[in-house]
């Protein structure tokens, strides 16, 4: 008959709690610390069970659409639309475009939805509050158009275009730029739908002139639509695209050129590797000098060293007369082969077993040791172990031989690699297994 | 006679700016200079004195219809009123004795509008500026006694005034008052109401008007702990949130009337005890009928309740009685609420209860997720040993089947809360001005929820059970659903002599030290210190409560406190004894 309270299997549970919080160090707790942050954030007022509800069915929403629960989450958007009427006029203001991505989400995916119910979502959802207007317009062409209503899409946007209200803010504008934006992207689909139907007429034939005129009409409307967004700092890769080969169609060589270089030098515009592949081939189909073009991709290759260009960049470089150019060739190859994705790459490495041989073999070898000092410590791990050696004999045998033939000229004909390669037997390429292991033997940069 | 009853009005004739005003056979002004009518009436004020008056309008008295958008003239107390009626009638639906609303609740009003003095009294409050308070609304009528209610309130002091005599500012006064008022609210004193403050006064609210609800049921004695008064509330089977949109279609309400009668939270337990204990001194009630033993809200019967809601034994009810004797808790003048005494303390019957049982489980299982355990253990082997015999009480099986039923229940009540709709369909807006747009904003909440009701599941799920003072039940063969009632305690106590014992003999304390500073609280309960069975029953009948769990381990600690009154009076001396129970 022991006494009660001293017995207890876990005396420590018994501390008064306000006691021990103090108490502990380690572990303490403030009970009040909770509240009093919370009272702190909703500004000393105490939170109403209505945004309480309304935030649980907020989290309800959310978790139905996370298990794909369209119809659950109807029922509760059903409650949840009661926020546009909150009496906090800061969420009540919130409230429309939360209910919008929640709603236009529900609606897409809902299998009772049509487009029907969309559209009458989406404009009564532009009609409360008026900053919303403009995105709500832009997300439901969006819609239209992957549901291939182009006509629709189309009104939409005229409707948006000519929507104003008071003076706009500066927000506004760039909104009312993207809608003529998509607008011209509109036009240029009908328009590049033309040029096939027209490329297919003959051009005697009677149809051949209207329908070329039709076209001519179209691509000044377009170029009005495009350039107020294009001139604004972005990343506008369809527009561009689309602006750039009308204006070449219609021969406006100079305005395209304008567009592409503005698009890719104005420094306001965020870096955008885009920029400068467009740019590239818009050069090359002009048939710029090559100096012009090694410009252009240099900067792609500072952005991007592992972008496919760069073995048409190092072709260029390869053919310059410059010997700093020629140097610059063999590092663009090293670069790429730098990535992950690009170990497989077989024109990559045909690339450089061929580059190394011609650079040793005008007797450059301070280039090759140069640019392998930095890697030396992680390429044969990476490239040239025997387990690359058995999968790549395995699954393609050129691909093989080339990366053997560069392991045996920077790792010396020891390496595992390219040990593991030349022993195998095989009859097309013994011959030349004989040409590499003498050339490797020759070239190779290890001294033996 | 018609010139001596229009010269009240001093104002300008705005046609012929002369200040000569005639009274139309239907009380409207009109000037004599050029016989422009004007749209303002005259208030009726003196039945007698006004010649071919029709009686009807006499009988609207002042909810003279200004313009049709503007609706009645009515003030704060009548829009009380009318929710007290209302929830009388929703009492009386669920089953309550019909006295409730009259002439308990009906007094309870009665008395507060004379304290408050706003009607019953020499002088009230509205006739400082206006006459007459005005009288029941037709809607009232429904509630028989009521329309005599403020029409009486009105009748003596007209009688004692005599007439319209004392000090009543002149009707150009009164009108630019009632114009202004109506400007920044609906009610004519919206504005005055919610600015006025006054020391000892306590301004009804929507709230207070649940606390007046639960008087009236203590009153009473009804069967109907507040617990289970809020809990219909929260269900939608008593009118509260909202409670204003049943009021007559004439009675407008905006500005400031939003503050008054708009509610956005679920009433609290605590805060309506409270106002409770403050109304009932305010009102200077006497002292309650007494809670005796055959009453629903005395511990012993209550704790029966709990016990099968709870799914517990009912052998149980044998300790949770004697921990009632041994604590004195069953006593009539502790149980009677007593305004007037000196500390006024209404017990919470319910908690009380609930607290009890926790107590007796602590007894009989220690609770520290041990002695629980292994005692589940004991009534295993020895369930499986007498199949044929009535089973013993094993709590772990207990606790798997209530853990089971009550997530279930949760998960569903905090569904329930978050599908609450809030808003009325009459929205309230801060002025005139913003009245179409808060009607547009409605209809286009009202169109949205309309696209996605026929996009949810099923058929509306608001089709709402009816009320029931039980949330679990156990009688009925449900799948997973076991009866615990008919199950026996013998593997807890043993016998020992003549007496039976619990064969746990430990006991540990809730709260060891109870805090003595000069905030309200007596203990705090921070969950993680506890036992996880211990956090699991008062986490149950905290939730069949709609309690936070503190208020209810509070309780628990305060009928320690009377049981062991040895171990707090003396903590330097170690008190040992057994907790024996007698059979």
């Amino acid at each position: 008959m022991s006494d009660f309270s001293e017995d207890l299997l876990r005396p420590t549970k018994e501390d008064d709690p306000a006691e021990r919080s103090v108490r502990s160090c380690s572990g303490m707790r403030l009970p009040w610390l909770q509240k009093h942050v919370e009272s702190v954030l909703t500004r000393g007022k105490k939170e109403k069970d209505f945004a309480q509800t309304t935030s649980a069915c907020l989290s309800f929403i959310q978790e139905a659409l996370l298990k794909h629960q369209w119809q659950r989450a109807a029922e509760y958007m059903h409650s949840y639309l009661q926020t546009l009427e909150d009496s906090d006029s800061q969420k009540r203001q919130a409230a429309p475009e939360m209910i919008w991505k929640l709603g236009s989400e529900i609606l897409y995916y809902h299998p009772k939805s049509s487009v029907e119910t969309f559209n009458v979502f989406a404009d009564r959802m532009k009609n409360i509050g008026v900053m919303n207007y403009l995105t709500i317009s832009l997300q439901h062409t969006l819609y239209l158009l992957h549901h291939g209503l182009l006509d629709d899409a189309n009104r939409n946007l005229s409707q948006a275009e000519t929507w104003r209200y008071g003076e706009k803010s500066s927000s506004q504008e760039a909104l009312i730029n993207l809608v003529q934006a998509y607008k011209g992207l509109l036009q240029y689909y009908t328009w590049s739908k033309k040029k096939k139907e027209l490329s297919e007429l003959d051009e005697d034939d009677y149809a051949y002139s209207t329908a070329s005129q039709n076209m001519f009409s179209h691509s000044w409307k377009t170029s009005i639509n495009f350039s107020a967004l294009i001139q604004t700092p972005g990343v506008w890769d369809p527009f561009v695209k689309s602006y750039v080969e009308m204006l070449e169609f219609y021969g406006d060589q100079d305005g395209a050129r304008e567009v592409l270089s503005n698009y890719a030098y104005d420094e306001k515009f965020p870096s955008n590797p885009n920029a400068h592949v467009y740019l590239y081939n818009f050069l090359k189909r002009e048939k710029a000098p090559r100096e012009k073009l090694i410009s252009v991709l240099k900067i792609l290759y500072q952005i991007v060293p592992s972008h496919k260009l760069m073995l048409e960049f190092h072709r260029l470089l390869r053919k310059s007369d410059q010997e700093e150019h020629r140097r610059l060739g063999l590092e663009v190859l090293f670069g790429v082969l730098d990535f992950a994705g690009c170990t497989k790459n077989l024109p990559a490495w045909h690339c450089l077993a061929k580059y190394l041989r011609q650079i040793l073999m005008r007797s450059h070898p301070a280039w090759v040791q140069e640019e392998w000092d930095s890697r030396k410590s992680w390429w044969p791990g990476f490239h040239f172990s025997s387990f690359w050696a058995k999968s790549d004999w395995k699954e393609d045998r050129a691909l093989a031989y080339e990366k053997a033939f560069v392991a045996g000229i920077l790792l010396g004909k020891g390496c595992r690699y390219f040990r593991y390669i030349s022993k195998q037997d095989h009859q097309v390429l013994r011959k030349k297994f004989k040409r590499m292991k003498k050339l490797v033997k020759k070239h190779s940069i290890v001294n033996p | 006679m018609d010139r001596e009853e229009a010269k009240e009005l001093r104002e300008r004739c705005t046609q012929c700016a002369a200040v000569s005003w005639g009274l139309t056979d239907e009380g409207k002004y009109y000037c004599t200079s050029c016989h422009n009518v004007t749209d303002r009436s005259k208030e009726v004020l003196n039945i007698e004195a006004i010649p071919n008056a029709k009686k009807q309008a006499i009988n609207r008295g002042l909810k003279v219809r200004k313009k049709h958008e503007r609706g009645w003239d009515w003030y704060v107390c009548e829009g009380f009123q009318h929710i007290l009626c209302q929830q009388a009638e929703a009492l009386k639906a669920l089953g309550v004795g019909p006295e409730v609303k009259s002439p308990v609740l009906h007094n309870l009003w009665k008395r507060y509008l004379q304290k408050s003095q706003q009607a019953y009294c020499e002088n009230p409050v509205h006739t400082r500026k206006r006459k007459a308070a005005a009288p029941g609304s037709p809607s009232a009528s429904d509630w028989e006694s009521e329309p005599a209610l403020l029409s009486e309130a009105s009748g003596p002091s007209l009688g004692d005034s005599g007439a319209d005599g004392c000090g009543r500012p002149s009707p150009p006064g009164r009108a630019s008052q009632s114009e202004m008022a109506s400007v920044c609210s609906g009610s004519l004193d919206g504005v005055e109401y919610s600015l006025h403050k006054e020391k000892g006064l306590v301004k009804m609210t929507v709230p207070a008007t649940l606390a007046l609800c639960g008087l009236a049921l203590l009153w009473q004695r009804e069967a109907l702990a507040l617990s289970d008064l809020l809990r219909f509330v929260e269900e939608g089977h008593i009118p509260y949130v909202n409670a204003f949109e049943h009021f007559p279609e004439e009675m407008k309400l905006y500005g400031r009337d939003k503050g008054i009668f708009a509610i956005e939270a679920w009433p609290s337990y605590e805060d309506i005890h409270r106002k409770m204990i403050e109304v009932a001194t305010f009102l200077d009630l006497p002292r309650f009928p007494a809670i005796t033993e055959d009453c629903y809200l005395h511990p012993n019967i209550l704790c029966r309740k709990y016990l099968m809601e709870v799914n517990l034994p009912d052998e149980m009810h044998d300790l949770t009685r004697q921990v009632v004797q041994m604590a004195g808790l069953g006593e009539a003048d502790i149980l009677t609420f007593d305004p007037i005494g000196t500390r006024a303390r209404a017990v919470k019957y319910d908690v009380q209860a609930a607290a009890i049982i926790v107590v007796v489980l602590k007894l009989l299982f220690l609770l520290d997720d041990h002695v629980e355990w292994s005692l589940s253990e004991i009534a295993e082997t020895y369930n499986q040993e007498n199949r044929e015999d009535k089973p013993c009480f094993d709590f772990r099986k207990w606790y798997h089947v209530m853990k089971k039923s009550f997530d279930e229940k949760k998960q569903k009540w905090e569904e329930a809360r978050a599908k609450f709709v809030w808003k009325s369909e009459k929205p309230l807006y801060h002025s005139p001005i913003d009245r179409s747009v808060a009607h547009k904003r409605r209809e286009m909440v009202v169109n949205l929820q309309k696209q996605f009701s026929t996009l949810a599941d099923s058929a509306p799920t608001a089709a709402k059970h009816s009320p029931s003072s039980f949330q679990f039940r156990w009688a009925g063969e449900g799948p997973g659903a076991v009866c615990f009632h008919g199950h026996r305690l013998r593997g807890i106590l043993c016998r020992k002599g003549r007496s039976l014992r619990t064969r746990n003999s430990l006991y540990w304390l809730s709260t060891q030290r109870f805090c003595r500073s000069y905030c309200k609280h007596v203990t705090t309960y921070e969950e993680s210190n506890f036992s996880l069975s211990y956090q699991f029953i008062i986490n149950l009948f905290s939730f069949l409560l709609r309690i936070k769990t503190y208020f209810l381990h509070e309780e628990v600690s305060l009928i320690e406190k009377r049981l062991f009154k040895t171990k707090y009076s003396k903590p330097k001396t170690k008190p040992s004894r057994s907790r024996k129970v007698r059979k």
